[in-house]
């Protein structure tokens, strides 16, 4: 089982996702170039965050037509898993793998600190090994992580338990005040229909060592694990 | 060559917070009258070809890149 980490120009989190697989989880992972045209040999791909592109026109709208999307999204469709975390999430949302656009903060300021999760699928290839309701403390840096999708797309999302993630306050209750970012439902994470693609605003891959202040983001990778064993 | 000029706007159902906080700014320097400000992009191209030859593509060009229809609406103007 091997994972790939793919890098696009301005892409600055490969090589936490990369450590984090390597070193943390264990498990083999090489660097994918965003020119490659073959993405066959691995069974979960990451889009990490970054400024792909230097975010020009639109968060992840130009990443998305580069070399290696075309085979990502072959991946996906032979059922390959896929996560999108931060500018890995925008740029999915703009591929249409996930529903929904990640658009500016509602409050227009770069967000970089911790944030209070509440786990709400706890049935995923990418979450199954957390508890639905539990409390996970994870990192976030954006300022494109507002969640949006019309309401009957939110709706649908709602309907489908495609909700990975919501942003809570320390007790675990979706407020307005801990929505850090005016998302739609405070949705920190979603999943597609299908289940092998998962997207992320919040750094699971920056919450895996104690030293740094959580290991709440290692349980995203090794679910991983588990089920591709 | 057609001279192509794209407008990019986001949809009225979403918040726009830069353009609430430009009304903001300009109700600050006195323009009372200011009800509400909505940014979006403009987006000039040259492209090879007539006006009328060029249409399907310009359409395409918006749908797939330069806007997001989940979330932007577009419209452009084809010059000779």
């Amino acid at each position: 089982m091997k994972f790939g980490v793919v890098i696009f120009p301005g892409s600055n989190c490969d090589q936490d996702s990369y450590y984090c697989i390597k070193d943390v989880i264990g498990r083999p992972v090489e660097y994918i170039w965003h020119q490659e045209t073959d993405v066959s040999g691995f069974d979960c791909i990451i889009l990490p965050g970054g400024f792909s592109y230097g975010d020009y026109l639109r968060t992840g709208a130009v990443a998305r037509f580069s070399p290696v999307m075309q085979s990502v999204i072959e991946h996906v469709e032979r059922g390959g898993r896929l996560i999108g975390i931060c500018n890995g999430f925008q740029i999915l949302c703009e591929a249409h793998l996930l529903p929904g656009a990640l658009i500016t903060n509602n409050r227009l300021k770069f967000i970089c600190k911790y944030v209070n999760l509440r786990v709400e699928n706890d049935t995923s290839d990418f979450t199954h090994l957390f508890k639905k309701g539990e409390l996970l403390r994870i990192p976030v840096a954006h300022h494109s992580g507002c969640y949006y999708a019309d309401s009957d797309t939110v709706k649908e999302i709602e309907d489908n338990g495609m909700v990975l993630f919501r942003y809570c306050d320390s007790s675990g209750r979706a407020t307005p005040e801990s929505n850090i970012n005016g998302s739609a439902n405070n949705i920190a994470g979603v999943i597609n229909k299908k289940g092998n693609v998962a997207g992320m605003m919040p750094h699971p891959e920056r919450a895996v060592e104690g030293l740094l202040g959580s290991t709440d983001g290692i349980r995203v990778f090794a679910s991983l694990v588990e089920r591709m064993m | 060559m057609s001279k192509v000029k794209v407008y990019v706007t986001l949809k009225p159902s979403l918040l726009d917070a830069q353009g609430k906080v430009i009304r903001v700014a300009a109700e600050n320097l006195g323009y009372k009258d200011v009800a509400s400000v909505r940014i979006g992009k403009f987006i000039e191209m040259e492209v090879n070809g007539k006006p009328e030859n060029i249409k399907t593509q310009v359409e395409e060009l918006c749908s797939k890149l330069l806007a997001n229809v989940v979330i932007e609406n577009y419209r452009y103007e084809i010059e000779e």
